[in-house]
């Protein structure tokens, strides 16, 4: 089985997929010639042409409006925004037009499309290339909400993606697009939608991560085993609809919950986790859930790595949970 | 191009006179414009004038009786509205704003399926999830409404987009007001449509007004239609109450977009003698005599004007129509009345295509929970 990276992978389920079903056409910025700026879309313009790798005009409100009514007319767009961070003037247009389509139309029409975009910092991008806004996408009714952390996983979960018959937003995590490598298959899979994994088992915390964080967690967590504490990591994967079942499985059988990401903590998908854990396992709380985040900041320049719910933060907080 | 000098000046004290007319005043029509409609073809036209009009002034009522929640009309602006859709072909789609029930009637959205929507019933297509007005219809190729009055713009750019890529060759006819050109979603279509030359006709219905806040305000450029230089795409001013112009400007922009033209932006000049909706009083921004100019050039009279010179129409069928279209309103109205709203599940539904575990939750509990105090008529 061949080694790939994430850029690789998602290549390959893109290459697949456009292969395989003629409606399939990808949108963005920079994303003919030049194949991205992170070149997850190298060579599809040279394969199937600039009608269905278009390089468009830099407005992502059109992009995605655009995308909206050629999903109407039975196309199936991908659309990747550079980065996620410029993802806001197209915001309208997902949350009120390509979330609501099949809704508001009784069902008449279902938009479907696939955004890709990058998220998540530790690149020395700023507050404009590393922005990880989940929690405005998982609010929204009528979206689906995916986040690999692997290339396995990327692959798989974006061929999902692709055949879900709902409106999918894609994160990918940027800061191990190239770091986090794996096999491969070849041949096309689907890794479905709504499952969790669980990358470490352990039996005295459990620790939700997605993402790049979930590599941060795993650090973390291999720490605490020095120390005679056993944390059982869950890959969300995908973010919403949540696995429930996988996490509440794990919570009842360790009673504490630690949460991990890198947006923002106030409203943050972890707010929620907690909740849907409070709700449904309160019983067997051992102690308070903690959540391990990004501050209630703009996402800083220079102490981008103070900022970052990395191992050295995860770490005492799973110990602390674990001990308290 | 034909001289309109008649246009009101309150329109726009500066705004040139370029603007295409067939119907003049004496109704005959202009050879160089003139699309050539056949007699029955006139006629069906202005039947659908008539029953636009005469449904909104019964819908008005009802909402005014409290028994409906909303209407949004389309007075005084039958011409633009209906003779776009006309000139459409049938493989083309409709992208509304939410002003053109009477388009989507005339392509073929049932009557008790649109009344059913005003009532938001059980047999509403969209099972009333969305206010009165903001109905669907896609055996007419009529785009699902939403109130945010630009983002159908971008939509129907991208729908008839994806049918170049597709090899086929389908166009879109988008409508949007005045206020629309502010919008993000005009400027990115507009743009979008230039570049990739997209076979897409864009109908601004210049009516005047956006809610309370006249054209000056959206715009300090003379016209709409000088928009679309741009974006590389012709842009046309149209008399908007003169139906037979509408339908040749129209069709003349479904020519270019089969040829591979791409585009083109219509400014169809008309004015809204109504309220924004049933939601606001017009005579707290507007003076009563500036409608005056206006009422005698009713897109309604005029066309009529035309017909009785040709003793194609008189006062006798125009009472057999108006009985028509009323007996069937009522029809309507008595059937929709009577059915019963949507169910609660309905609320869940078409969410996503499969309601997911927290969906089903929250409707087992809205099923086992109390009942809100009923709010349907």
């Amino acid at each position: 089985m061949p080694q790939m990276n994430m850029v690789q992978a998602i290549n390959e389920a893109l290459r697949s997929a456009m292969r395989k079903d003629k409606r399939v056409v990808v949108l963005g910025e920079d994303v003919g010639k030049v194949g991205g700026v992170f070149r997850v879309t190298a060579g599809l313009s040279e394969e199937f042409g600039e009608d269905r790798v278009v390089d468009t005009p830099l407005s992502e409100n059109g992009i995605v409006g655009c995308a909206v009514g050629m999903a109407l007319y039975g196309m199936v767009p991908i659309v990747e925004i550079q980065f996620a961070d410029f993802i806001w003037p197209a915001y309208d247009q997902i949350v009120n037009e390509l979330a609501k389509y099949r809704y508001r139309s009784g069902g008449e029409y279902p938009a479907k499309l696939v955004i890709r975009t990058p998220v998540g910092g530790g690149i020395k991008g700023g507050h404009y290339h590393s922005q990880h806004p989940e929690a405005a996408f998982i609010h929204v009714a009528g979206l689906k909400v995916v986040c690999p952390s692997n290339p396995y996983d990327a692959k798989g979960l974006l061929l999902a993606s692709i055949q879900d018959p709902d409106p999918v937003l894609f994160f990918e995590p940027k800061r191990v697009y190239r770091a986090a490598k794996g096999e491969v298959p070849e041949n096309d899979y689907l890794v479905p939608l709504e499952s969790a994994k669980v990358v470490r088992p352990g039996r005295h915390v459990t620790v939700l991560a997605y993402g790049a964080m979930l590599y941060e967690a795993l650090d973390a967590a291999a720490k605490a085993a020095e120390k005679g504490v056993e944390a059982e990591v869950i890959d969300l994967r995908t973010l919403w609809p949540v696995d429930i079942a996988t996490i509440v499985t794990s919570v009842k059988h360790t009673g504490r919950l630690v949460v991990v990401h890198e947006a923002p903590r106030t409203c943050g998908f972890g707010a929620e986790l907690v909740s849907l854990v409070v709700e449904r396992c309160f019983y067997h709380l051992e102690a308070p859930p903690v959540r391990v985040t990004g501050f209630d900041t703009p996402f800083p320049y220079t102490l981008e790595m103070e900022y970052m719910p990395l191992s050295h933060r995860i770490l005492p907080a799973l110990l602390d949970c674990a001990k308290s | 191009m034909d001289m309109m000098p008649d246009i009101p000046a309150t329109f726009r004290p500066e705004q040139p006179s370029k603007v295409i007319r067939v119907l003049s005043d004496d109704a005959t029509l202009d050879p160089r414009h003139d699309p050539r409609l056949n007699e029955s073809e006139v006629l069906e036209l202005y039947r659908w004038m008539v029953t636009t009009r005469q449904l909104d002034e019964r819908l008005v009522a009802l909402q005014r009786q409290g028994r409906i929640g909303f209407h949004v009309g389309s007075l005084g602006e039958e011409a633009a509205i209906i003779g776009a859709a006309f000139a459409m072909r049938k493989k083309d789609w409709l992208f509304p704003c939410y002003r053109e029930f009477g388009a989507a009637l005339m392509r073929g959205l049932p009557l008790q399926v649109f009344i059913d929507n005003m009532f938001g019933n059980a047999n509403d297509t969209v099972l009333g999830r969305q206010m009165p007005n903001h109905s669907t219809h896609r055996a007419s190729g009529y785009a699902s409404v939403s109130s945010p009055v630009g983002t159908q713009i971008t939509q129907a750019v991208g729908f008839s987009w994806g049918a170049k890529i597709d090899g086929k060759d389908v166009a879109s006819l988008v409508y949007f007001g005045d206020g629309a050109t502010s919008s993000t979603d005009f400027h990115s279509g507009m743009n979008f449509a230039g570049v990739f030359k997209v076979p897409v006709v864009f109908l601004c219905r210049n009516n005047g007004w956006a809610i309370s806040v006249p054209v000056e305000r959206q715009t300090a450029t003379r016209t709409f239609a000088e928009k679309a230089a741009a974006y590389g795409i012709p842009g046309v001013r149209v008399d908007g109450n003169d139906i037979f112009a509408v339908v040749s400007v129209v069709r003349e922009a479904v020519r270019r977009g089969e040829q591979g033209l791409g585009a083109t932006l219509i400014e169809a000049i008309t004015y809204r003698m109504g309220g924004h909706s049933t939601s606001d009083d017009p005579n707290r921004y507007r003076a009563t005599d500036e409608l005056k100019p206006w009422a005698e050039r009713d897109p309604l009279e005029r066309l009529r004007q035309y017909l009785e010179r040709r003793a194609q129409w008189d006062d006798r069928k125009e009472q057999a129509l108006i009985a028509d279209i009323d007996q069937r309103f009522r029809a309507a109205v008595a059937v929709a009345e009577k059915t019963p709203p949507p169910s609660l599940e309905t609320m869940f539904e078409d969410v996503y295509e499969k309601p997911p575990w927290h969906l089903q939750e929250q409707c087992a509990e809205v099923l086992r929970g109390p009942r809100a105090p009923s709010s349907h008529s």
